[in-house]
């Protein structure tokens, strides 16, 4: 067995209660006092998140905007400096490579955020797509660690360390600046559905800050927060995970991210005649999300039936919300079937899956993009 | 360091068995069961009548991690379950040896509580 990453803050979060289990290769806290507590504590106060294990690469050159707005299907040639943009990147045949967060820090320099159990595969993608670009790309992922505060008291808790102005700092914005002395990149974005800030800085730097932050945080009920909750909350919050809601195999149409898709942004990026087809034809298969008025979860991989007990779709994402105190989830389903009645089996009990266009739960994001 | 308390026995399964002075049986699951299952969310329970061989499944445990069947530590008929469980799951987190209990038995006899582990042996089922 190959041995476990780990993050500049392992010994952080050993030091600290947290539960280590092997998350896509990385050695990760999965919880702290608990994944329903951690959960609320996002919800009313603030919760830290160690998400180092995401991937950081660079893109850089006369040519990286170009290039980008071809590698990806959102449209990141309307963007400016200190702007940041979620887009999907995606194969010829319209499945999804990974899902990502390009940052501009200038015309010539980009900046980007993929996800940790992709970084080889991605760094080789953008790399082999490059070929005939000026461009020059470096993984960066060794460099940097990333720290997520989120939460109604998340703002407040960063801006007591720093003397950047975070007021003008807009959601799906970032600028750079220093939080306990130590040089971050500040971006205002997260993985919740609550107000927060996403903090990029040198790996060497991640004790100092996390300490900082949670020292900062201790009297506004911030609470060391763990993977578990990171994934109830981003489904309570309807975002989708790479791996469930989008893969190789479900396009972004298909999982309901139509909006990341600009088929007319003058771009022939990867996939989009795959993509144009799709669209005009409908996807043959759709994401839904549904509550069950229940609390047995209905987990991943659990078969999804119509009312004649045909098996139309999968579960692809399950968890008890402790919000709605029910179980919720999303599930791949045939698109003739998507709007009918839709059913999974627990232990013998059939439960019925009632549609929930997502969110679940309000989203409150800081300040107007 | 998980909890094991010494007045009661245990099966190699982190289910415990308490005998009270009435003869019947109290059972449910341990400290470190509850705690390697995490948040616990749904506990599905036999009804009372139902009888019991020992290691049957007598219910499910749900966690936001995973579902885990339930055991029966002895033979026995459910007497009661705990009513607070389907409400409030969590109560097995906080509380797994009081609060936290799950079936009252009436021990078959056959296969008795001797069969199980004390709590020194089984400390060393959980290291």
């Amino acid at each position: 067995m190959s041995e476990l990453q780990r993050t500049p803050l392992r010994d952080f979060h050993a030091a600290h209660g947290g539960r280590l289990v092997d998350f896509a290769g990385w050695e990760m806290p999965v919880q702290y006092r608990g994944i329903l507590d951690e959960h609320r504590a996002v919800r009313r106060t603030a919760g830290l998140f160690d998400v180092s294990h995401m991937g950081e690469v660079d893109v850089r050159g006369p040519d990286a905007g170009r290039f980008l707005n071809q590698l990806v299907t959102n449209d990141v040639a309307k963007t400016y400096p200190g702007r940041v943009v979620y887009s999907p990147m995606c194969y010829p045949d319209g499945g999804v490579v990974d899902d990502l967060l390009v940052y501009q820090r200038s015309a010539e320099d980009y900046f980007l955020c993929i996800n940790a159990g992709n970084i080889d595969k991605d760094v080789a993608w953008i790399r082999e797509r490059a070929a005939g670009f000026n461009v020059t790309i470096t993984d960066r992922s060794a460099d940097y660690a990333l720290l997520a505060i989120q939460g109604p008291k998340a703002a407040g808790i960063v801006q007591s360390l720093t003397g950047a102005k975070l007021g003008l700092i807009k959601y799906y914005h970032f600028g750079e600046g220093t939080v306990a002395g130590i040089h971050c990149l500040i971006s205002r974005t997260g993985y919740t559905g609550e107000d927060g800030f996403e903090l990029y800085h040198a790996a060497s730097d991640a004790p100092a800050l996390a300490e900082a932050l949670l020292a900062a945080g201790a009297a506004h009920g911030l609470e060391l927060t763990g993977l578990g909750a990171r994934d109830s909350l981003r489904l309570e919050a309807g975002y989708p995970l790479y791996g469930h809601e989008i893969s190789a195999e479900i396009s972004p149409l298909a999982a309901g991210l139509g909006w990341t898709v600009k088929l007319d942004k003058g771009a022939d990026f990867i996939g989009r005649d795959a993509l144009v087809r799709e669209k005009a034809a409908g996807p043959a298969r759709r994401v839904i999300f549904f509550r069950t008025g229940d609390r047995r979860i209905v987990r991943a991989g659990a078969t999804v039936l119509a009312p004649d007990g045909s098996a139309v779709g999968t579960v692809v994402s399950g968890t008890l919300s402790p919000l709605l105190n029910e179980s919720i989830g999303s599930a791949l389903v045939a698109s003739a079937a998507a709007t009918g009645p839709l059913a999974v089996e627990i232990r013998g009990d059939r439960l019925a899956l009632l549609p929930v266009k997502p969110p679940f739960v309000p989203l409150k994001q800081g300040g107007a993009a | 360091m998980s909890n094991i308390p010494s007045d009661l026995r245990y099966a190699k399964s982190h289910e415990w068995l308490k005998i009270e002075s009435d003869g019947t049986a109290t059972v449910g699951i341990t400290d470190y069961a509850q705690n390697s299952l995490g948040d616990i969310t749904y506990v599905q329970l036999p009804k009372p009548g139902a009888v019991l061989k020992a290691g049957d499944v007598y219910g499910v445990v749900e966690s936001v991690k995973a579902a885990s069947d339930l055991y029966a530590p002895v033979a026995g008929t459910v007497l009661a379950v705990n009513p607070a469980l389907q409400g409030a799951p969590e109560t097995v987190n906080r509380d797994p040896y009081v609060g936290g209990w799950m079936l009252k038995l009436k021990p078959a006899g056959e296969s008795g509580p001797d069969a199980l582990l004390d709590a020194a042996g089984y400390g060393k089922v959980t290291g």
